[in-house]
């Protein structure tokens, strides 16, 4: 069998190989290839060098949206990560209508997010109001803007990783523990959050991947203003690519950059969090 | 699970709960990915407004297309950018195929995304022959996809040649197709209701001739704006980006202009800001004689301050003749909009409103002959025939730049006033179009917010205009 499985392996890996090579590996390579060319359209493009990658670095507005991701990513990482945690709990527990709050709770997620970044935009501009105030007066409002509506928007996602995390814990270790004299505390600490440790590593890794790379929500919600100050880099990117003649190039050359931050970022905590693992 | 079975007891356990566990992970996974796939795919819905907009028309212009080409077998495709007009170029394109058989496709990109979609566009086999580009500026990025149109009928037909869009070596690269005006639209009811007043400043609209007595009315109609139930005198100046390049585009075009006129020049690397002063003023007034507090003008947007005028709210709305399709049918009526000047305190005398272009057809030089023919006799056919003329005209409300157009002017009665205003005055240039870059711009935008909302002074203002000029400028030409 394992013989037929090898023999026949073309057949079942080629048709999601040649989707995957149409739909990122190749676009990947001609987006590498174009950071170091100057272009219109990406089929006249001329081979510039590092000329490109100079520029990047002497950009103060990619500089800023650096740090300002960077903050907003740890930021929401901790938040939605131990909200959901919280919520995970409190409905894992016996309670009336759990499933039903699952389900609420779990919505926010299917709504683009475009159309969210307008609707807070409304709903956080009319409260706002009441202080004469916007959510594009400062940097400030758009950074704490934002993060409400990722945690609306993600809570709901990670908790239903982490209800599947808690309910697939066997109910025989906690009696165990229970046994043993363990506090509520106590379990938690030394049953729980070990045996939710795979959870833990897919929900670090989505939220902050989903922190570094947020931009539509950033588009809809501040648009960057004012002055590029709640621009973050996906979206300092966009309006690199846009915003000058000629500078095409350096916009692709910060997504190399961009890319090899995340992938960084990503790799590090996946080895980290993937070290305090333990098996079941 | 071959080789799960053939494992003793104990060790299949692990392996198996080892395998479940992956499977989870796979599971989440897999989830994940859709839900980012969610995320996405809204990444393109302003692109996909387009697109639903582009299948429309597709269906309409294929639906018409008849079998039969003609002998040179060329096709037009038509970018076009004003949304607008989107419907109205659709039905044109229909005529000319059932009159023709040529194929005219017809794509409008959604407000504000035409260099996005002109740019991926262009990198298709299938690329636009017909497209637009806004001016010296955006023709410096398009140059090698624009052929000559020196021998062009549409070239010929222009009323003089200062409507023509030359690159830095002279060649006729573009051809401007409507003509648009803007200035202070205003409420003639509503200034008369304030002239009737006690203390009134000026007794006939007529003596609103400055920018000082401009000033002088706004600031005593804001004062009076309970008796005369309005909310401001001006409509909210919003810089939400449906409605910023009021500001950072339109007003700044009048700093530039003077100077340039200063300076008999048409273009420069480095701006000098004699005018910004006088650009100040303006913007004060807007922002101070206004419906709406400055702190919240950040998120104010286009519609808003076309409601506030349309319905009788503000008396005076910076805008151009393309905003009448916003203001008609609602409380102000055709024939109480009026249209001043942006009255700078320079030469208000003889300063008449801004005129001019930024929109520029280009014919895509690396489309195949046979298109490019195709193209050069639609343009032919929209400028010279009747069906042409009428819907450039009076459909879509263009004043032209073409000779052949002399019985057809539009309806619009922002038009009329415009031209009645302009007959002795000497109409501003559109110099912002040699606005170095959108960057500029936004930069531009951005620190005028600050400075009307109070988070920035008027110093970081200069700066973004002065010294950003000659850094984009660098910037953009290096």
């Amino acid at each position: 069998m394992e013989k037929a499985i090898k023999r026949y392996m073309p057949i079942f890996v080629l048709p999601t190989l040649a989707a995957f090579t149409v739909g990122f590996i190749a676009p990947f390579l001609v987006g590498i290839w174009l950071s170091f060319c100057k272009f219109t359209t990406i089929t006249d493009a001329k081979f510039v060098g590092f000329i490109n990658y100079a520029k990047v670095f002497g950009d103060a507005t990619f500089v800023h949206s650096l740090w300002y991701t960077t903050l907003f990513t740890i930021v929401t990482v901790i938040l939605i990560n131990f909200l959901a945690f919280a919520v995970a709990m409190a409905l894992t527990a016996k309670i009336r209508g759990n499933y039903l709050f699952r389900t609420i709770f779990f919505m926010p997620n299917l709504i683009g997010g475009i159309v969210l970044g307008y609707i807070w935009s409304l709903l956080l501009n009319g409260i706002l109001a009441i202080w004469m105030r916007t959510l594009t007066y400062s940097a400030t409002y758009g950074f704490w803007g934002l993060v409400i509506l990722m945690l609306w928007q993600q809570v709901g996602y990670m908790m239903i990783i982490y209800i599947a995390g808690i309910q697939n814990i066997p109910s025989d270790l906690l009696e165990a523990a229970r046994i043993d004299g363990a506090n509520k505390w106590q379990e938690l600490r030394y049953v729980i959050l070990p045996m939710l440790m795979p959870s833990i590593t897919v929900c670090t890794f989505l939220t902050l991947t989903n922190g570094f790379k947020l931009f539509d929500q950033n588009l809809a919600l501040t648009n960057g203003e004012p002055s590029q100050k709640s621009e973050m880099l996906a979206m300092n990117i966009y309006t690199t690519f846009y915003g000058r003649n000629g500078w095409e190039g350096v916009g692709q050359a910060k997504a190399v950059i961009f890319f090899i931050i995340v992938g960084a970022v990503a790799l590090t905590q996946n080895y980290l969090s993937r070290r305090k693992e333990v098996e079941q | 699970m071959g080789a799960a079975s053939s494992l003793p007891e104990g060790q299949r356990g692990y392996v198996m709960k080892k395998m479940r566990r992956f499977t989870a992970l796979g599971l989440t996974a897999a989830m994940a990915v859709t839900a980012l796939a969610g995320c996405g795919g809204s990444n393109t819905a302003s692109t996909t407004a387009a697109a639903t907009e582009a299948a429309k028309t597709e269906a309409a212009t294929e639906a018409a297309a008849p079998a039969e080409q003609t002998a040179s077998g060329g096709k037009v495709y038509y970018l076009n950018f004003k949304p607008e007009q989107a419907d109205q170029w659709v039905d044109l394109a229909k005529k000319y195929t059932d009159e023709t058989g040529v194929e005219v496709h017809v794509q409008t990109a959604a407000s504000g995304t035409y260099e996005q979609t002109l740019k991926s566009e262009m990198a298709k086999s299938e690329a636009p022959t017909l497209f637009q580009v806004n001016g010296p500026v955006g023709l410096a990025t398009w140059d090698d996809y624009c052929m000559d149109l020196k021998d062009t009928d549409v070239f010929k037909d222009l009323e003089s040649e200062d409507y023509a869009l030359k690159n830095t070596d002279g060649v006729v690269k573009g051809i401007a197709y409507v003509i648009e005006t803007y200035g202070i639209i205003y409420n003639k009811k509503i200034l008369n209701d304030y002239i009737a007043l006690d203390g009134a400043k000026i007794s006939d609209i007529s003596e609103l001739n400055s920018f000082d007595k401009l000033k002088e009315v706004a600031d005593d109609m804001q004062a009076k704006k309970d008796e005369l139930g309005i909310e401001g005198a001006f409509t909210s100046a919003g810089f939400d980006s449906s409605s910023d390049w009021r500001f950072k585009t339109h007003l700044a075009n009048l700093p530039i202009y003077y100077e340039y006129k200063d300076d008999n020049i048409g273009s420069t690397d480095a701006i000098k800001g004699t005018y910004l002063d006088n650009f100040k003023n303006v913007f004060d007034l807007y922002i101070t004689d206004s419906t709406t507090e400055p702190s919240l003008l950040s998120g104010k947007t286009g519609d808003d301050a076309a409601s506030e005028f349309a319905l009788g709210e503000a008396a005076f709305y910076q805008n151009g003749t393309w905003a009448y399709n916003d203001i008609k049918g609602n409380e102000v009526a055709d024939e109480d909009l009026g249209i001043l000047p942006i009255y700078f305190g320079v030469d208000d005398a003889s300063q008449g409103t801004c005129t001019g272009s930024e929109n520029f057809w280009c014919v895509n030089d690396k489309a195949s002959d046979a298109d490019k023919q195709a193209t050069l006799d639609f343009l032919k056919w929209v400028v010279e025939s009747d069906a042409g003329r009428e819907s450039l005209s009076k459909e879509m409300g263009f004043v032209t730049p073409f000779s052949t157009f002399a019985d057809y002017l539009p309806a619009n009665p922002l038009v009329v006033a415009a031209n009645e205003f302009n007959k002795d005055k000497t109409p501003v240039s559109w110099n912002f179009t040699t606005m170095p870059s959108e960057q500029w711009k936004n930069v531009l935008g951005s620190a005028m917010l600050e400075y009307a909302q109070g988070t920035g002074d008027w110093d970081a203002v200069k700066t973004a205009f002065v010294d950003n000029w000659a850094t984009e400028y660098k910037n953009a030409n290096s």
